[in-house]
């Protein structure tokens, strides 16, 4: 047996402790959302704010849009509410779905916490949030003025992340 | 006295073993169907909890993708306009097999370049050493083995 061929054996072994090594720090849970660059499904629902006023996915053409996916249940949601109420007064448009929630809790939320949105898709079953692969609240999604989902949110939306992440992938579709 | 209570408390032992069952049971009318649902539900991993098949998960995304897969069935969907289905909402990652495709192609290529390549060095290093033992004797050699040999046989 050729003697260089040992090598192979520490090569190796650094090779693959190398690969795992750059793995520890990863989030196992980050992925991309399946819907990125693809169009806001399409939808119909009533409002949370007015149960008569039907509303499809045709709302969110025309401007740039935060969707935030969230319940009156989910605890991150409400930490999440100051950030949103900052990108607001940047004068983002903020669309809200109002997931898997019962319309008198949703709105006592809103009253409590603060309300950013220019109105709230109301989403009991939680049909659109399926649509959109939502699998907790909160999650939020940068619709472009096409209508074609451009950043993708995964949970809660730190203070740090405003400036970080989310204002600077509003200006760059705008 | 003592018996009609442990009875009552295997009772409500059982009670609370049907109350943590929280995963609810369908029921079929053809046997394929149920058997595909028991398929598609156990070959989909549930978004939310990493590595729990959504057929065996508590989380309320699991319980919405089964009840999904479930309709999709009763209309007469195929395996795989299912699959699809869940693949353009939630991602690859649902799968457990992951499809073959150009992101995929290192993942499934790399066991079988490895069968291959392993299969050859086994193969070379035999004819190698095959080689090496016919070559390993000079003539000088073969000339002494054989005299050592025919000493030994004539005395």
């Amino acid at each position: 047996m050729k003697r260089w061929l040992l090598l192979l054996l520490p090569l190796g072994f650094v090779g693959i402790a190398l690969f795992f090594y750059q793995g520890l720090g990863r989030d196992p849970t980050a992925r991309d959302s399946a819907l990125m660059a693809r169009a806001f499904p399409a939808f119909e629902a009533v409002t949370l704010e007015d149960a008569n006023r039907r509303v499809d996915e045709t709302l969110l053409r025309g401007e740039v849009t935060l969707v935030n996916v969230w319940g009156e249940w989910c605890p991150a949601c409400k930490q999440e509410m100051p950030q949103l109420l900052e990108l607001a007064d940047h004068g983002i448009r903020m669309v809200g779905v109002n997931y898997r929630d019962r319309r008198e809790k949703g709105r006592a939320f809103l009253d409590e916490y603060g309300d950013p949105f220019e109105l709230n898709i109301f989403d009991p079953e939680g049909s659109l949030g399926f649509d959109l692969g939502v699998y907790g609240a909160p999650e939020t999604f940068l619709v472009d003025a096409d209508g074609v989902i451009r950043y993708h949110h995964k949970g809660y939306i730190a203070p740090s992340d405003v400036q970080a992440r989310i204002l600077p992938e509003v200006e760059k579709w705008r | 006295m003592a018996l009609m209570r442990l009875l009552a408390l295997l009772v409500g032992l059982l009670v609370n073993v049907a109350s943590l069952a929280a995963i609810e049971v369908r029921s079929f009318d053809d046997p394929v169907l149920e058997r595909r649902y028991a398929d598609l539900t156990a070959s989909m991993r549930c978004p939310l909890c990493e590595n729990q098949a959504i057929d065996d998960s508590n989380a309320p995304i699991a319980a919405d993708m089964r009840q999904r897969v479930f309709e999709l069935l009763q209309e007469g969907q195929s395996d795989s306009e299912i699959v699809d289905h869940m693949v353009t909402r939630f991602g690859e990652y649902i799968l457990y097999n992951p499809r073959l495709e150009n992101r995929t192609y290192l993942l499934w290529g790399v066991p079988i370049a490895l069968v291959v390549l392993a299969t050859l060095l086994v193969i070379l290093l035999v004819r190698a050493r095959r080689h090496a033992s016919s070559q390993a004797l000079s003539d000088q050699e073969r000339e002494r083995l054989a005299a050592l040999l025919n000493r030994k046989r004539s005395s």
